[in-house]
C-alpha cells in the first residue's frame, strides 16, 4: 500500500496487429499519485508516448466503473491485476509501491486472438451466447410478471449466477482456457429459474459444443476461474453446467 | 417558421396511443423479409428495437463500437426502472407515472409521449421477466420495489445495484438469439462515421470497421440511431470513456433537428473528483438516497472528521427545505442544493466540494427490526450495528464496496462523500411521435433523443424509456413509414451519394493525420470539459455562455490546426477515434452554450442563474419558453431555431413544489 506519489517500470507487450509477433517493451512513468486506477496511470503513459511521438498503448475499457467487462489486462501474472473481486479498471494505485515493475500482458488464450497491443477479440463469446443463452420469446409474449411466483433463494441464485460481465478473465487465468466458468453462468442463470425450463436441454447442448467449436479447453477443476473471476461467479455453476449437459444428453 | 410536425394523434390522451396502434399503417410479412433496417448503437434501446423487428420479420443490421453488444453503457445503470404497475398497492396508476414524468420534467416535455411512455412501463417488466430477467423478489416470490426521487409512491424495479446490467444482458440474449437465428447482422467493433440520404431519406451509412480501419457502406430503407447521450462533452462525466454524440451529430449535419440540448442531468450522488488524473466520474445510486442521509455541517469551514460532529451541528439541508421530498427530491434539485452549500462554504472532504451521504441512521433503524426478528430482546449496540449493517449489504452492498475500492474508505463506518457529475442528457435528436428526426426515414430512440423527459429525468426512467422505444413504440410506429416503402429495392451501395459520403468521412480522417501538431486528443477534450463544466454546466449565466462560445470557437481552431494523431488510418487506432468524436463535441458544445443562452430562464436542469426565486428555485418562464428548441444546423456552425410549442391539456401547468 502506497500514500505518497510513486515511480514505477511497466513492461508492457506491444503487438502491432493479429499476424506480427510481439514483445515485452519498458517503460517508466513517474508521480504516479495513489488515487490513479490503474487506467489512468495507463492514460499518463500513453500522454507521454503520444508527446514523444510514438503510439500510444491500445487497450480496451469503457465504463470504467467494473461492470461493462470490457477492460482486460493480465497484471502481474494475474487477471485484473493483485486484488481479488476487481474488475482492471476498479484497481487503484495504492495497490503498488514506489519502485514497483509491474508486467502488463493481453488475454491469453487462443479463441482470444490479440488485435493490437492489450485488445483481444473475445466475439467467440457472443458465438456461444447465440446459440442458446437465452429464453425464445418475442416481444409481447408475456404474461403478467407477477404470475409464476419464484422463490427469492432461487431468483438470487439466478441473479448471482447472471452477474457474469463477459470479460473472459476466466479463459485467461484457466490453464486450459476453459470458458466453462462464463457458459456454466449463462446456463445456470437459466436452469434456475422457471422460465428457463422449456428449453433447458437444447441450452446445455447447443451452448457447450459451440463452446468447443470455439476451442476453449476442458475444466479440470484447478478453480482458478472463480479466484479471479472479478464477480464472484462460483465453482458449482461449472457442476451444475455438468449436470444440465449430462441430462440433455441421456434424454 | 415552424418546418416540424410533432405528429401527436389527435383524441383523449388515454387513447391516442391505443388508437395509433389500432389504425396505423401495417407492413405483410412477406415485404418485411425485403426491408432492410439499420440499427446503431446496442444498448438497451438499440438491442431491444433490433431484436424486437428481427422478429417481426424485417431484416436487420446492427452496430456497436465496443467489441461486444453487451458492452453498451446502459450496462453500468445501477438503481432500477420504473413501471406502473401498482404491485405495492400504494396508489400508482399510469396517470401517476405520467404526470410525475412530466412534473419531473419541469413542464417541458410533451403529453402524448409521457403518457405512451407511462403506459407500455408495465409491458417492459413482463417482457423482462419472460427473458429470464432475475429481478429482486421478496420472500413470497412476488417481484420486489423501491422508491426513487421525485415520487411517492414505490414503483422501482431492480436487481441489486446492477439493474442496466440485467436489463441489457436481457435485450442482448433477445439479439444474439435473433443473430443465431440469421435475422440480425451483427457487426461489434464498428463505427458509424456517416449517414446516407438519397431524395431525402436516409439510406444508409458509412462505418469504420475499428480493427483493420477499412470503411464501410451499408443499405437500409431505415437507420435507427441508437447511440446514447452527449454528457462527455464535459471530459468528466459518468458516462463511458467511448459514449459519444458523433452518429446523432452526423444526422444533424446532414438535417435532423437537435432539441433542447443544453438541458443536461447532474446527478446528486457520484463520486467526487480526487484529481488532476481523473478520466471518469463514477455515480453512486440514487438509491441510495432511499436510506441515507444528506448533510453538511452547520458551521463553515468545519474541519472536524463527519463521526465528531454532533448530531445538532448537522444541517440536513435537504430535510430542511423540502420537508415532503426529503432526501428524496428529484435530482436537479438536490444537486443544486448540494452546489450551494458547497459554494457557501459548508463543502467537507479534502476539496471542501462535496457533502456526507450517511447510512449511520439506517443502520441503527434496521439493527432494531433485524434484532426483532430474530427475537433478540436486549441487543447490545455492536450487535445492533452488526445486524444493521448486514440489511445495508443485502440492499446496497455492491454499492458500498464501490465506494471503498474507488475510495479507499469504509462506508460502513465513516458517511460517504458525494458530488454532484454530469450524467445524462434530456436533450438530443429531434423526434416526432413516430421516433422520427427531421429527416425520413431516421430515427432517433432512448437517450439519443429528445422526447421524454422534458428538462429533467426522474430516476429510474431512462432504463424504461429505452426499452419503451425499442420494444413497444419503434415496432409499431416504423410500419407509418416502412409500409410506403415496400417497393424500393435495395440501393447499391455503389450509388454516388454513397461514394460522395464514404470520401466525406475519408477527408476528415486523412485531415486529422495531416496536422502533425503537438497536442493530444484528451489535451483538447480535457479543456472542453472544463469550459463547459463552468460555463454550462449546474448553473449558467449570460455573460459566462458567451464567453465560453467564443473560448470553444478558440478552441476548435486550435484543435484543427494543433492535434496529434499518430500511427494509420488502416489499423485498429484508438487515438484516430477519439480525436473524431472530440472533433464532434467541439461544435456540439457551442450549440449547448447558443441554447442555454437563448432559454431565458431556468427549468428542470437548466439553471440560468439570473432567472431564480428569491429561495433560490429555478423560475420558468411559461409565458415565453413553453416550446421544445430543436436547432438546425445551417453548416459552418450556424443554427437556426425552429420551435415546437407544448400543448397541456391534460395536466395544468404549475410550479414545481417538492417542499
Amino acid at each position: 500500500m502506497s500514500t505518497g506519489n510513486m515511480n514505477l517500470t511497466l513492461k508492457i507487450w506491444r503487438q502491432k496487429n493479429g499476424k506480427e509477433a510481439g514483445n515485452l517493451v519498458s517503460y517508466q512513468v513517474k508521480d504516479i499519485s495513489p488515487d490513479m486506477s490503474f487506467l489512468e496511470m495507463i492514460d499518463v503513459l500513453n500522454e507521454q508516448l503520444i508527446n514523444k511521438g510514438d503510439e500510444s498503448i491500445a487497450f480496451d475499457h469503457d465504463c470504467r466503473e467494473g461492470i461493462c467487462g470490457m477492460c482486460s489486462m493480465f497484471i502481474n501474472g494475474r487477471a485484473h491485476g493483485p486484488k481479488e473481486g476487481i474488475t482492471t479498471c476498479q484497481l487503484h494505485m495504492r495497490s503498488f509501491k514506489d519502485g514497483d515493475t509491474i508486467v502488463v500482458e493481453p488475454w491469453r488464450a487462443a479463441s482470444f486472438p490479440v488485435i493490437k497491443d492489450l485488445t483481444v477479440d473475445r466475439s467467440a463469446f457472443d458465438r456461444i451466447i447465440a446459440k442458446g443463452g437465452y429464453i425464445s420469446v418475442n416481444t409481447g409474449n408475456a404474461q403478467d410478471a407477477n404470475n409464476i411466483p419464484i422463490p427469492k433463494t432461487e431468483a438470487d441464485a439466478a441473479f448471482n449466477a447472471a452477474a457474469c460481465i463477459g470479460c473472459g478473465a476466466c479463459v485467461a487465468t484457466c490453464k486450459n482456457s476453459s470458458a466453462m466458468l462464463f457458459v456454466a453462468a449463462k446456463i445456470s442463470q437459466f436452469a434456475l429459474l422457471p422460465q428457463g425450463q422449456v428449453e433447458r436441454e437444447t441450452r446445455a447442448l447447443n451452448m457447450v459444443n459451440q463452446m468447443d467449436e470455439e476451442g476453449f479447453g476442458n475444466c479440470t477443476n484447478t478453480g482458478a476461474c472463480e479466484v479471479e473471476c472479478p464477480k464472484g461467479i462460483s465453482l458449482e455453476n461449472i457442476a451444475r453446467m455438468n449436470r444440465e449437459f449430462y441430462l440433455a444428453n441421456i434424454k | 417558421m415552424s418546418k416540424i410536425e410533432s405528429n401527436i394523434p389527435e383524441g383523449n390522451l388515454e387513447q391516442k396511443w391505443s388508437k395509433y396502434k389500432s389504425t396505423v399503417a401495417l407492413v405483410n410479412p412477406a415485404n418485411k423479409r425485403s426491408l432492410e433496417i439499420i440499427v446503431i448503437g446496442s444498448g438497451l434501446a438499440g438491442s431491444s428495437a433490433a431484436a424486437s423487428l428481427a422478429e417481426m420479420g424485417y431484416k436487420v443490421k446492427v452496430f456497436c463500437f465496443q467489441d461486444s453488444p453487451r458492452r453498451a453503457h446502459s450496462i453500468a445503470a445501477q438503481g432500477g426502472i420504473n413501471a406502473a404497475k401498482n404491485y405495492q398497492n400504494d396508489g400508482d396508476s399510469t396517470y401517476r407515472l405520467f404526470y410525475d414524468t412530466i412534473k419531473g420534467g419541469d413542464y417541458r416535455a410533451r403529453e402524448g409521449n409521457v403518457h405512451r411512455l407511462a403506459e407500455v412501463s408495465a409491458n417492459i417488466i413482463d417482457q423482462c421477466v419472460a427473458q429470464g430477467v432475475p429481478l429482486a423478489r421478496e420472500y413470497g416470490g412476488m417481484l420486489s420495489n423501491r422508491s426513487f426521487g421525485g415520487t411517492q409512491v414505490q414503483r422501482t424495479f431492480y436487481a441489486a445495484g446492477q439493474t442496466g446490467q440485467q436489463l441489457l444482458l436481457g435485450a442482448y440474449s433477445a439479439l444474439e438469439r435473433q443473430v443465431g437465428l440469421g435475422a440480425v447482422e451483427m457487426y461489434s467493433r464498428h463505427e458509424m462515421l456517416e449517414v446516407v440520404i438519397i431524395d431525402g431519406k436516409a439510406r444508409g451509412i458509412i462505418a469504420r470497421d475499428l480493427v483493420n480501419g477499412k470503411l464501410e457502406r451499408h443499405f437500409g430503407h431505415a437507420v435507427l440511431l441508437c447511440t446514447g447521450g452527449y454528457g462527455n462533452v464535459f471530459y468528466l462525466s459518468t458516462n463511458a470513456m467511448g459514449s459519444n454524440v458523433t452518429a446523432a451529430w452526423k444526422a444533424h449535419k446532414r438535417g435532423a433537428f437537435f432539441g433542447n440540448p443544453c438541458y443536461t442531468q447532474i446527478h446528486p450522488t457520484c463520486i467526487p473528483v480526487s484529481g488532476d488524473h481523473q478520466s471518469k466520474l463514477t455515480l453512486m445510486s440514487e438509491s441510495l438516497r432511499n436510506d441515507g442521509r444528506i448533510w453538511v455541517p452547520k458551521k463553515q469551514g468545519d474541519t472536524r472528521k463527519a463521526n465528531e460532529i454532533p448530531e445538532e451541528e448537522r444541517d440536513y439541508y435537504l430535510e430542511r427545505r423540502y420537508p415532503a421530498f426529503g432526501n428524496l427530491v428529484p435530482r436537479d434539485v438536490a444537486s443544486r442544493a448540494a452546489k450551494e452549500r458547497c459554494d457557501a462554504g459548508f463543502g467537507v472532504g479534502n476539496s471542501k466540494m462535496a457533502v456526507y451521504l450517511d447510512y449511520k441512521a439506517a443502520i441503527d433503524r434496521y439493527g432494531k427490526t433485524q434484532a426483532k426478528k430474530l427475537n433478540i430482546d436486549n441487543p447490545t449496540a455492536e450487535q445492533l450495528s452488526e445486524f444493521g449493517k448486514q440489511v445495508v449489504q443485502e440492499k446496497y452492498g455492491n454499492l458500498f464496496e464501490m465506494y471503498d475500492q474507488i475510495t479507499g474508505e469504509n462506508p460502513y463506518e465513516v458517511p460517504m462523500r458525494i458530488y454532484p457529475a454530469v450524467h445524462y442528457t434530456m436533450g438530443g435528436l429531434w423526434v416526432d411521435y413516430n421516433l422520427m428526426t427531421t429527416v425520413p426515414g431516421m430515427y432517433a430512440l432512448g437517450e439519443a433523443n429528445f422526447s421524454d423527459h422534458g428538462a429533467n429525468r426522474l430516476g429510474a426512467s431512462a432504463l424504461m424509456q429505452g426499452l419503451a422505444d425499442g420494444y413497444f413504440v419503434i415496432p409499431y410506429t416504423i410500419g407509418a413509414y416502412l409500409s410506403k416503402e415496400i417497393s424500393v429495392k435495395p440501393i447499391s451501395t455503389d450509388h454516388e451519394a454513397f461514394v460522395n459520403a464514404e470520401n466525406d468521412v475519408r477527408t476528415i480522417i486523412d485531415k486529422f493525420f495531416s496536422i502533425k501538431g503537438t497536442k493530444s486528443v484528451d489535451h483538447f477534450h480535457k479543456r472542453l470539459g472544463k469550459i463547459m463544466w463552468g460555463k454550462c454546466g449546474m448553473a449558467r449565466n449570460e455573460k459566462g455562455l458567451e464567453e465560453a462560445i467564443q473560448e470553444i470557437r478558440v478552441l476548435r481552431e486550435e484543435f484543427w490546426t494543433d492535434l496529434r494523431v499518430l500511427g494509420t488510418p488502416n489499423e485498429f487506432n484508438p487515438e484516430l477515434e477519439k480525436a473524431g468524436r472530440v472533433a464532434d463535441f467541439l461544435e456540439l458544445g457551442e450549440l449547448m452554450c447558443i441554447d442555454a443562452l437563448n432559454r431565458n430562464e431556468s427549468c428542470g436542469g437548466h439553471f440560468r442563474e439570473e432567472y431564480q426565486t428569491d429561495e433560490g428555485e429555478a423560475n420558468r418562464d411559461d409565458v415565453n419558453f413553453s416550446y421544445v428548441a430543436a436547432w438546425e444546423n445551417k453548416g459552418n456552425n450556424n443554427y437556426e431555431l425552429h420551435k415546437e410549442e407544448l400543448k397541456f391539456e391534460a395536466i395544468k401547468i404549475a410550479a414545481r413544489s417538492y417542499k
